[in-house]
Order: C-alpha cells, then sequence, then structure tokens
C-alpha cells in the first residue's frame, strides 16, 4: 500500500474535475470589471453564416465571415493589432448581436452600435468613415468614395480599403459598386454582396 | 505573429490550475485563488516574454496565490480534508473517500514540498518545469518530491 502513493495520488489527481462554465464566467466579469477585457469576442449565427463579433470598450472592432471554419487567424490578428488580452465574453457584444438580427429580419436598417476605429488609418480609414455614412439602399462607386476620402484618383487604394474593412455589414462596404454597376468585390464573396444588396433593395430580387 | 489570445492559455490550463490549487488549498479556497491566478496573468499577459513556457508561468502565478491563501489563513491546519467536494469544478467523477484523506495529507506538507508533490502528480510537470513554477533548481525540484512522498508515506505507517 504504502509503496503505491505514487500511484494513488495520479489517480486521485485524475479525478479531480476542470474548471467549469462558472469559473470562467466569474472570470470574464472581473476581467470586464477591472478594465482587462482589451477585446472581447463571441460567435454569431446569420444567414450569410457564423460571423466572429469581437469588441473593445471602445466598440466593434472586427465582424469575420466564416467562424466556424476557424477563428485562429481573426483572434491572432487581434492579438496582434489590439491586445492579446482577449476572452470569448459574449456579454459585450450583445448590442450588436441584437442589431444584427433586427438587420436580417428587416426591422432595422442604420446600426447604432459603436464602431472602434482606433485599428484604422489613413486614407483607408477615411474611406470606411465615408462608407459608413452610406444608408441602407443606397449604394455609390469607387471612384465616388475616393473622392470622398479626399483623393479622387486613388479609385485603386479606395477599393483596398473597402476589400480590408474589418467590420464588414456594419460599416457598410456592400454598397460601394464598380462604375457603371459592376458589383466589384467584397471580402464575404460575391454571393454575400448580393444577399445584403437584395436584403437593401439596392438589387432586383 | 503575436502573441495568443488569452483566451487559448485559459481554454488550454485552466483545468492544471484549478487541480492543482485544489491540491494545495483545497476547493473551496481554490475557487478564489483559481480567479486571482487568471486575473494576475490577465493582467501581466502583454508583458510576457515571447516563446516563454506558459504553462510554467501559470503555475508559478498559481503557486504564488496557493501561498498568499495560505498565509492569509494563519498557521490553522489545513482544511482540505473536503478536498474533491463540489466547488466550480465540473465533473468530478467517481470518487472514493480516500481521495480526501490523500489530499488533507498532501495539504498538510511543507509548501514547497506540497506544491512540487501537485505540480508532479496532479498537472504531470518535469522536474524541470517545477523548478520553473515553485522558483529552485532541477535537482531541488525533485528531492521536494521525493521528501514529500517520504512523509505522505510515513504517514501511513
Amino acid at each position: 500500500m504504502t509503496d503505491h502513493i505514487e500511484g494513488e495520488l495520479s489517480t486521485a489527481g485524475r479525478r479531480l474535475g476542470g474548471a467549469g462554465a462558472d469559473a470562467r464566467r466569474r472570470l470574464r466579469e472581473r476581467a470586464e470589471a477591472e478594465g482587462l477585457l482589451d477585446v472581447a469576442y463571441t460567435t454569431v449565427d446569420s444567414p450569410l453564416g457564423c460571423l466572429l463579433a469581437a469588441s473593445t470598450p471602445r466598440g466593434v472592432v472586427r465582424l469575420a465571415y466564416d467562424a466556424d471554419a476557424g477563428t485562429d487567424d481573426v483572434l491572432g490578428d487581434l492579438a496582434a493589432r489590439v491586445s492579446p488580452r482577449i476572452l470569448e465574453a459574449p456579454a459585450r457584444l450583445d448590442p450588436l448581436r441584437r442589431e444584427l438580427e433586427e438587420y436580417f429580419t428587416g426591422r432595422r436598417t442604420a446600426f447604432e452600435v459603436p464602431v472602434d476605429w482606433s485599428v484604422m488609418h489613413g486614407f483607408g480609414r477615411r474611406v470606411l468613415e465615408h462608407t459608413a455614412q452610406l444608408r441602407f439602399g443606397e449604394v455609390a462607386t469607387y471612384r465616388e468614395m475616393a473622392a470622398r476620402a479626399g483623393s479622387p484618383a486613388a479609385i485603386r487604394a479606395a477599393g483596398n480599403a473597402l476589400a480590408a474593412n474589418r467590420v464588414p455589414i456594419v460599416v457598410p462596404c456592400h454598397r460601394v459598386l464598380r462604375t457603371g454597376g459592376g458589383l466589384g468585390g467584397y471580402t464575404g464573396g460575391l454571393g454575400r454582396k448580393e444577399f445584403l444588396l437584395r436584403l437593401e433593395g439596392a438589387l432586383a430580387p | 505573429m503575436g502573441p495568443p489570445p488569452f483566451q487559448a492559455l485559459l481554454d488550454d490550463h485552466a483545468d492544471d490550475v484549478l487541480r492543482f490549487l485544489v491540491a494545495c488549498v483545497g476547493p473551496h479556497e481554490a475557487d478564489d485563488c483559481f480567479q486571482e491566478t487568471f486575473v494576475a496573468a490577465l493582467r501581466a499577459y502583454p508583458r510576457l516574454r515571447r516563446g516563454s513556457n506558459v504553462r510554467a508561468w501559470l503555475l508559478t502565478i498559481a503557486h504564488r496565490k496557493a501561498i498568499d491563501a495560505h498565509r492569509a489563513r494563519g498557521r490553522r491546519p489545513v482544511p482540505v480534508a473536503d478536498a474533491g467536494s463540489q466547488s466550480t469544478m465540473e465533473d468530478p467523477g467517481e470518487r472514493d473517500g480516500d481521495d480526501a484523506g490523500l489530499w488533507h495529507d498532501v495539504g498538510a506538507l511543507p509548501q514547497r514540498q506540497r506544491a512540487a508533490v501537485a505540480l508532479r502528480f496532479v498537472c504531470d510537470f518535469s522536474y524541470r518545469d517545477i523548478g520553473r513554477a515553485i522558483g529552485c533548481t532541477e535537482p531541488a525540484a525533485r528531492r521536494n518530491v521525493y521528501e514529500g512522498l517520504e512523509r505522505l508515506r510515513e504517514g501511513r505507517t
């Protein structure tokens, strides 16, 4: 019996349970209360698939398509660009979740949740800030967005800025089309752009 | 590539940290120590050097929080007789009465031996990582485990 103390310890150690949901919830609440939750994220189901939504205390900082295919890249990018203090903490994303649901069910035409612009800079940020002004059902061209951002000739740069939009849907880069009516590109694929434009009545059903 | 998101540390190591704390301070204080450990880790995380052994780093913090808990409790005997009873631990599984007695004995060990034994048998740490976590050399970690086991055996004869 006394020779088996090592085996007993290992066996008893395995019988100790792990950290449950309650411990994790307490930690999230504590982190939020002490200002240590730099980025909170969760996943949101939508007609366009599973979205990853992330928010800083300032506002929504990321909305990414295809969250069911993996979130490591998106979270790794947030860790590098914003802060590694990242926890899965759905509560902070509740307002966004609610607004997205209303939007997709036709009960909302404008998002009120704030966007955290601090990780966007320069011309690209100006393009996206002007894009955020486009109203539900309204469309503009890449050329127009370049002009509104102050560089009428920088059409390609405006397109790149829109392609790098970190908060699609909420910052409605899908409302920007090619001159002449071509759809152009979209971060989530053209099928999703068409879906959103139809939802808003900007494209025939 | 930046550091991994903190959530990954929590997913990978929360169970180890909680088990270690239950073995060291008992289930009730383990809950609070667990919170203190991860809040302290979250606070310090952006300053953690790249390439650090994250698991050993987390258990270093847990070890310090366990010592704090012992100090706060004063010199009363360690109330770990009910180690393994329900706390926030999930699925404690089958458990016979012997475990409680065993954890009680572990809890009565001197601080370093207690931590070394818990890291070795609850967290499967190498002697090298035990040394890192409790702040001693690898041979000293080996000695702490050995002496802790000796003492546990003596208690049974």
